[in-house]
């Protein structure tokens, strides 16, 4: 069997995370190609429906990028984040997807190697995770 | 395809090689080309410029495009740039989608068929995201026509008259109770030795003679809301107890204050009084009363000025004020401090007086200092006869915490060993450093001179200054000679770096500014746009960015004022269309909305029994639409609908999956 290659998927604020991944690529730092990323303006906007679809139809894992704490662009927008992570985090145990499969963290929009660094951690701890697996058939087809 | 479908024109940049060396463009625009909707694919060596986007313009024309999808850098870098483009063709800008393909794919991975399979996925969500995007119309909102400058050393300053002299009024704030900055307590610059405060006295009068200049002194910006052009500052003003505009600064008060404390000016090299003038040629030229350190005014405690000021100018009631002030940019020119040596305890500063800081020596070495310039060790008061200077101290050193270089302290130290040279040429003076940075004009040619008068320069970092019988010892690895060596003296400056201006944080905080890795506030482009920051409206002066000399420091405030001046001349700005909407029908009450907007942006219509949103105070951040719990609230531009198309192509699930499942197998690189 081949080297099972997960799919992540990332949701990135405009101001903090998504400018620190920009930082990461122009200071050229390398991570896994796992990840794909929806730019948002804010980690508020992030429904807690999107991270459920993204599961639903074939993330092995999903990554969501805010500001630190006190730093966010409009006021508050990543204590709700956090607030609706961590509900979440409660809930997916009992869908059968570990809690561990949805990061949440604060990047800032100098911190490229934070940002390279989460990246990394993240893929290799949803490599060790495996396929989540609800959407067995469909891996079937498209793998 | 449906024949209201949209027409999606895909153009995938090379930038160069910087994206082509490792993602196979042609082979994502031909992918391009098989997904919905997607009429032209098309891959341009740099799609940034003039004829690339001249390649999307023709394209408009001749295929009938309706939608622009760019695979190429961060929109952050050019979204506005391909914006306009289109819009140039007559297109909407906000049908325009940018596909990051370079910050989040060629730069950041290696292998060439793994980028190549994840730039396709990121075109085929922003194909996805594009099939879905709605026209927006920008709104325009009047410029309010003032500026405020925040802090008043030489950058605000200049920032603060050029923007006067283009006729717009500035509100100059300043926390201190002069304004002047680290420049008034210089006493040479180098490496031209001009007398600092000849330069920035006259600078500092005319500043707060300006008709179009409302100078705030011991003030502080409390609260900022509002946006590009129509900001409302809070600023807070802390009594003085002296009437500015009666004063004049005669000084009978301070000659009978019985309490005395250190100076903060002369770095608590000399004291002064309870009510007292920061320094003579302070402005205002006003005296400002400590409440803390002031015994009070009952008659029994002291209240001695009160008597002395014949024009009844003392105030002991007043009280600190808030003021709301309306502006339409804001210019930070907050400034830095001074690394604090005591953090480094090895090189005993505190401990041993006659181990100064270089903003020490340099109030010593000023005519209008302590010593009236006369270069004396502070434990006896006699004239050092061998000096040592250390550079980099606080500066390009990680286990502190800094690892940038300060830039302008190996130039400041060189001129203070020139400054000793000329006041004492027989006193032996030693440099010692890692490296020299004599990176600007002028100033390799300074420090050869400087080295022609007889100042020694070792390279080695010391590890430690003790005492012994009554001289400094510096230990020191000379890492020429290749051996430790002890250097006997009287007297060692620590040549310091610059460290951001105490309050930064709070500042940041309050502004939403970002910092960077060094804790300078961070502009928005390093190269590009390096008196901007990431809020529109709000501009970087000085130090405040990054430590800088004089003639930098000033360039830059020029630059910040510029902007600030060509904002406010426009008299408008586009106002961001991307805000909350409801469907009234949807709507159920519950007002779970109205608690998380941070704005207040959310109101309830008592009439209609529904939520509202206000978008003028709305920003667009989506809290709100994540929230509704009967999906009443959409984000424009981020809507539901969108990103779940996204998702849906990021995993495979979009229309023509049977063309995906092919892509899948990722063996065309």
């Amino acid at each position: 069997m081949a080297e099972f290659n997960p799919t992540i998927i990332g949701f990135a604020c405009n101001w903090c995370c998504y400018a620190g991944a920009d930082l990461a690529g122009t200071s050229r730092m390398k991570y896994p190609a796992n990840l794909r990323i929806i730019r948002v303006m804010c980690s508020g906007r992030i429904d807690p429906q999107f991270l459920l679809k993204a599961f639903k139809d074939g993330a092995d894992g999903v990554f969501i990028g805010g500001c630190h704490p006190g730093d966010c662009h409009y006021v508050s927008g990543n204590y709700k984040t956090e607030k609706r992570v961590f509900l979440l985090k409660n809930l997916l145990d009992g869908l059968g997807i570990e809690p561990e499969r949805l990061e949440l963290n604060w990047v800032s929009a100098s911190e490229g190697q934070r940002f390279a660094d989460a990246v990394t951690a993240f893929t290799t701890r949803i490599r060790e995770l495996g396929p989540l697996g609800l959407n067995q058939p469909q891996l079937v087809v498209h793998g | 395809m449906a024949k209201n479908a949209p027409k999606i024109g895909v153009y995938v940049c090379h930038c160069g090689i910087n994206i082509a060396q490792t993602v196979d463009v042609k082979a994502v625009a031909e992918y391009a080309m098989t997904l919905p909707n997607v009429v032209i694919g098309r891959d341009y060596m740099y799609m940034c410029s003039d004829p690339g986007q001249d390649l999307v313009k023709r394209d408009i024309k001749e295929l009938g495009l309706t939608r622009v999808v760019v695979a190429a850098c961060s929109p952050r870098m050019h979204e506005p740039t391909f914006r306009g483009a289109v819009f140039g063709s007559g297109m909407n800008p906000y049908l325009f989608e940018m596909c990051n393909i370079r910050e989040q794919c060629s730069w950041v991975h290696v292998d060439r068929a793994e980028a190549t399979e994840k730039a396709k996925d990121l075109v085929r969500s922003s194909v996805a995201r594009a099939n879905l995007l709605e026209p927006l119309e920008d709104r325009y909102a009047d410029v309010t026509k003032a500026v405020m400058v925040v802090g008043a050393g030489i950058s605000g300053i200049q920032a603060a008259l050029d923007i006067a002299e283009a006729g717009h009024k500035v509100y100059l704030v300043e926390k201190e109770p002069s304004i002047g900055g680290h420049m008034a307590q210089l006493d040479k610059t180098f490496p031209t030795l001009d007398c600092s405060a000849c330069i920035l006295t006259p600078k500092m009068v005319d500043v707060s003679r300006h008709p179009n200049v409302e100078l705030l002194t011991l003030s502080t910006v409390k609260k900022v809301s509002g946006f590009v052009g129509n900001f409302t500052v809070t600023v807070h003003q802390k009594a003085r107890f002296v009437d500015v505009k009666q004063c004049t600064a005669c000084g009978d008060c301070a000659k009978v204050c019985p309490q005395r404390f250190p100076n903060e000016f002369d770095l608590g090299l000399a004291t002064r009084t309870a009510v007292y003038q920061p320094f003579p040629q302070a402005v205002p030229s006003a005296f400002v009363r400590n409440e803390k350190q002031c015994l009070g005014s009952l008659p029994l405690a002291c209240g001695k000025c009160l008597q002395a000021c014949e024009k009844k100018c003392i105030d002991f009631d007043q009280k600190d004020v808030d003021r709301e002030i309306e502006v339409g940019a804001i210019v930070i020119a907050t400034g830095t401090d001074v690394f604090d040596a005591t953090t480094l305890p090895e090189y005993g500063y505190g401990k041993y007086p006659d181990v100064l800081t270089s903003l020490e020596f340099e109030r010593l070495s000023s005519a209008g200092g302590p010593t009236g310039g006369h270069i004396t060790k502070i434990s006896d008061g006699e004239e050092p006869k061998d000096v040592v200077f250390i550079h980099c101290v606080g500066s390009r050193d990680k286990a502190v915490g800094n690892e940038y270089c300060s830039r302008v302290c190996c130039m400041f130290v060189i001129k203070q060993a020139h400054l000793l040279k000329d006041k004492m040429p027989g006193c032996e003076v030693t440099s010692y450093y890692m490296d020299i940075r004599a990176y600007g004009k002028g100033f390799e040619e300074f420090y050869d001179r400087v080295r022609d008068e007889g100042v020694r320069f070792k390279r080695g970092k010391p590890s430690e200054i003790f005492r012994r019988k009554g001289k400094l010892v510096v230990r020191v690895d000379d890492t020429l000679l290749g051996k430790v060596i002890e250097h006997e003296t009287d007297m060692v400056v620590l040549g310091v770096g610059l460290v951001p201006a105490e309050g930064y944080l709070e500042l940041a905080q309050t502004l939403k500014l970002s910092l960077s890795s060094d804790r300078f506030y961070l502009e928005a482009h390093p190269k590009l746009r390096p008196v901007d920051t990431n809020i529109d409206g709000v501009y970087l002066a000085g130090c405040a960015q990054g430590p800088k000399d004089i003639p930098d420091t000033v360039a830059q405030a020029k630059g910040a004022a510029s902007s600030a001046i060509g904002l406010l001349n426009k008299g408008k700005v586009k106002v961001d269309p991307i805000v909350a909407e409801i469907k009234e029908e949807a709507c159920s009450s519950c007002h779970i909305c109205e608690a998380l907007c941070p704005y207040q942006a959310l109101v309830y219509d008592e009439q209609k029994h529904v939520m509202t949103v206000n978008q003028i105070l709305c920003k667009g951040c989506g809290v709100c639409p994540a929230a509704c719990p009967s999906a009443a609230i959409t984000l424009k531009h981020y809507t539901s609908v969108q990103i779940d198309a996204q998702l849906d192509a990021l995993l495979s699930k979009a229309a023509g999956s049977e063309q995906l499942a092919v892509s899948g197998t990722g063996t065309e690189a």
